[in-house]
């Protein structure tokens, strides 16, 4: 890791095709800047990005990526990491493909707690296949697929994330540049499964849940009057269960949480083996005696 | 009195049926002898029809026979399914003190030899031992020496403490001496013993040896009969190489883990069976388009759905083949003996690094259950190479960046193979994709591009053919008119079925053929031939199908492949140009 590394040696040359205006313009920013504040340079990491809007944030940042199917980039983050713990490991991905297709996969590497970075951008609808409803809208939002609202509750990412014994919990807003960057830095230091759920507005498709919307409603827990403690359990369900405000910080940290690789026992990257079977492996045929 | 014997212990699944099927074939194999096992399973925890057969010769057993000789039935169902395959020889030891069995008489000539199994093993120490009694029961009509019987329970339950191990030792006992002394049986099996040292292990074994020997360092899977064993045999192995087996909560993550595994530059396997395949074929394609070596390993069961999970079939082929929306290049390797699994998952290995791609390894369940002995040199380690294919390295990555010093990572290339840099190469930061993608692996949707990016991935298959030997296995005689060919497991009965045809005249040329995409072109062997016989566990006739398809070649092609629909025009000239007559000018079509 090299300690000059800015966050723009995290672009890549090409230009987002996301629309002007779009959340997922901060939201980028804010990772390639947590990149580079944590010592990362684009030769050790690795981001993993799903199907989607969202989905494009590996063509235009530069590092090792992998722009996989729908709704499966946790777990080709999972393999990733555990096969080499050296390299930061950036899982991105929208709130269809982390919180629809791809919900069973979250729960469960919320609950393996491998150490990499989640970073959803929740823009509470489906853009990039022109404006159908998504797991995080609202009960009453109007789509063309749910022209009388959608009759289902939105999920609660935050509360799937605790329920399943998530050891990061947070969420930002793309357009709060400096709040955002900060809560991803410590998604990424925190040793374990950082989740960051970010409001990340679109502006072509969603009406509701817009910029205007969010800074007006948004209560940060970081504020020194709110006297959040990041570290007690039942405040933070207290939090996340209250569906009347948005919060964004750092909700819940367990600050005991270990890697799930750590735990595994794995040491070493698994990139470098003999050039022939291992030393001992006639004991392997020998246990068959 | 026949070369081989065939014994058996059956019951309800939960009897132990499994382990103490195991424990006998292993004291014959620890005695010199060559043992063949199968499995009657049920997908079920108890009750039903279970059993375990060993078919055991001094020499080399290759396959399973309609006879039983010895069987040690737990249950009277026991004895029913298995009619057909009793004769006036067998020996059915059974406790006509179990209640369910307390009414039970041998059929017609066999021999029933009524032993107090339960009671016998209450006094070694339990009634649980039952099963042991029963086999210290079997060695004495068998006359087979009970000392291996004895090294057998050591290994078996060493692990739980020498008093555990006395126990099953004298519950062995009491049935031995029970049968010698109580019970008048005379049978005229002999089973002889020798001097070898034989392993006895299973193909799903063999397979997870192999992984570990050609340098696999991650397994991700979900449980799936009758493929656990790979990961079950992996795990508490691979962790001493550095390694991991990770349970995935479904397929669809299993694989994709394995896929970011291996895009991390680790050799990576996920093995499932067909349920999982196909969840598994939603992430296949990308492992193609992204040129991520992979193994994946099916192993085979009846399907369609959840079809029949315990018993065997080879319904998977076209699956294998074909899986999957788009084109992508992907070999299909299948071994045809458990040994065999071992050298081809080294192959299979060395095959998806060499040339970027998906390769399944499929065993079908025959071959992943059976347990069959072999001389620990079959496994040859030394003979094993590992083969990582084009990779660069901090200083070589430069070879392989564009003028903007961006690495390329599906450069175009004369063989198809592009260079890969692991993540952590300084320099070599890239991105890869399921979209169609231009050398950098971005993105594309250029006609030209996608028709590059195409070929290059369809001309690793064509160097594949060219550098790899893709052979078959012989037997019988070449110049015999009646040609077999088959795949999977088939290989064992059919050598043994040669030998009886053989007998009735019939001389056979058998081929037995490990290598399904890319494969062997049997083209000269079929033309030489005067009958064609394709031997395979499905319905349909997959492999038929392919080998009819090999030789038959009258079919020209025109293929269109830029994402554009053909025009009429176009499609005038190519078609000029296939019946050889010159095309018009300024049509372009890739074909």
């Amino acid at each position: 890791m090299s300690s000059d590394v800015r966050f723009t040696d995290f672009k890549s040359d090409k230009q987002p095709t996301w629309c002007p205006g779009c959340g997922d313009f901060g939201t980028m920013n804010g990772m390639m800047k947590a990149l580079a504040n944590t010592g990362n340079d684009p030769d050790n990491t690795f981001v993993v990005a799903g199907i989607g809007c969202s989905g494009k944030i590996g063509t235009y940042m530069h590092s090792y990526a992998l722009h996989g199917v729908h709704g499966r980039a946790l777990p080709v983050g999972t393999g990733v990491k555990i096969a080499n713990p050296e390299l930061e490991v950036m899982v991105a991905g929208g709130d269809g493909d982390g919180y629809s297709i791809g919900a069973g996969h979250f729960i469960h590497a919320v609950r393996r707690n491998v150490d990499m970075t989640y970073v959803v951008m929740d823009n509470r609808i489906y853009g990039l296949t022109k404006g159908q409803f998504s797991p995080t809208s609202r009960e009453d939002f109007e789509t063309s697929t749910s022209p009388d609202g959608t009759n289902q509750q939105p999920v609660n990412p935050l509360a799937l994330a605790l329920a399943a014994g998530g050891t990061f919990i947070a969420q930002s807003f793309s357009s709060d540049s400096q709040r955002h960057t900060e809560v991803v830095r410590e998604a990424i230091e925190h040793d374990g499964f950082g989740f960051v759920n970010v409001y990340s507005p679109c502006v072509t498709f969603n009406d509701v849940d817009t910029y205007d919307y969010f800074r007006e409603s948004i209560v940060d827990v970081g504020d020194e009057e709110f006297d959040h403690d990041r570290g007690d359990y039942d405040a933070a369900s207290d939090l996340i269960m209250d569906r009347d405000r948005e919060y964004q910080g750092v909700i819940y940290q367990d600050d005991d949480s270990v890697g799930y690789e750590t735990r595994e026992g794995v040491e070493e990257p698994m990139v470098d083996i003999p050039d022939g079977a291992p030393e001992n492996a006639m004991d392997l045929v020998r246990e068959f005696y | 009195m026949p070369a081989d014997l065939n014994w058996a212990i059956g019951g309800e699944a939960g009897d132990g049926i499994n382990s103490t099927g195991k424990i006998f074939a292993q004291a014959l194999s620890r005695a010199g002898r060559h043992v063949f096992t199968s499995k009657d399973f049920a997908s079920r925890i108890r009750g039903g029809y279970t059993a375990y057969k060993v078919r055991t010769s001094v020499d080399r057993v290759e396959s399973v026979v309609d006879r039983l000789d010895i069987l040690i039935a737990l249950t009277e169902r026991t004895v029913e399914e298995n009619t057909d395959e009793l004769h006036a020889g067998s020996v059915i030891i059974f406790d006509g003190e179990r209640t369910m069995m307390s009414d039970f008489e041998a059929p017609g000539d066999m021999t029933g030899l009524d032993v107090p199994l339960k009671r016998l093993a209450e006094e070694a120490g339990g009634a649980i031992m039952r099963n042991i009694v029963a086999l210290g029961a079997a060695c004495e009509v068998t006359g087979f020496d009970i000392a291996y019987l004895d090294e057998s329970l050591e290994k078996r339950f060493g692990g739980k403490g020498q008093a555990i191990v006395d126990n099953n030792q004298a519950a062995a006992r009491l049935g031995a001496e029970y049968v010698r002394e109580e019970v008048e049986v005379t049978t005229d099996y002999d089973v002889e013993t020798t001097d070898n040292d034989y392993v006895l292990l299973n193909g799903d074994e063999a397979i997870g040896m192999g992984a570990l020997a050609a340098g696999c360092r991650f397994y991700a899977g979900y449980p799936i009969t009758p493929a656990t064993d790979v990961m079950e045999y992996l795990k508490g192995r691979i962790e001493d190489y550095g390694g991991i087996v990770v349970q995935a909560e479904d397929e669809l993550a299993a694989v994709n883990m394995a896929l970011g595994a291996a895009r991390a530059g680790a050799r990576s396997m996920t093995a499932t069976s067909g349920p999982g395949i196909d969840l598994m074929t939603e992430t296949f394609g990308l492992v193609a388009t992204s040129e991520t070596p992979l193994v994946i390993c099916n192993v085979m069961r009846s399907g369609p759905s959840t079809g029949m999970p315990t018993k065997q079939e080879q319904g998977d082929l076209n699956a294998m083949l074909y899986g999957g929306h788009g084109e992508v290049p992907r070999f299909v390797v299948a071994p045809t003996t458990v040994a065999e699994c071992f050298d081809r998952t080294v192959e299979a290995f060395n095959l998806a690094e060499r040339y970027q791609l998906p390769v399944y390894l499929t065993a079908d369940l025959a071959l992943a259950v059976t347990e069959q002995t072999f001389e620990p040199e079959e496994f040859d380690m030394d003979a094993v190479e590992v083969d990582r294919g084009r990779v660069v390295d901090d200083e070589s990555v430069a070879e392989w960046t564009n003028d903007q010093g961006q690495f390329r990572p599906h450069a175009i290339t004369d063989d198809g193979i592009s260079p890969r840099a692991f993540p952590g190469t300084d320099g070599g930061a890239h991105m890869s994709t399921g979209l169609e993608h231009d050398e950098l692996g971005r993105r594309t949707e250029a006609g030209e591009m996608r028709v590059t990016q195409v070929d290059k991935r369809d001309r690793k298959v064509e160097t594949a053919i060219e550098r790899e030997e893709w052979s078959y296995r012989e037997f019988g005689d070449p110049d015999a008119d009646t040609l077999v060919i088959s795949w999977g497991s088939n290989e064992g009965a059919m050598q043994e079925a040669m030998d009886s045809l053989a007998e009735e005249g019939i001389d056979v040329r058998f081929l037995s053929v490990p290598y399904l995409f890319p494969r062997p072109d049997l083209t000269e062997e079929i033309e030489a031939a005067g009958d064609v016989i394709v031997v395979e566990c499905n319905a349909t006739g997959q492999f038929a199908d392919l080998i009819e398809h090999d030789a038959l070649t009258r079919v020209q092609r025109i293929n269109k492949y830029d994402g554009v629909r053909f025009k009429a025009d176009e499609l005038a000239a190519e078609v000029q140009a296939a019946l050889g007559e010159a095309p018009e000018a300024g049509a372009e079509v890739e074909a």
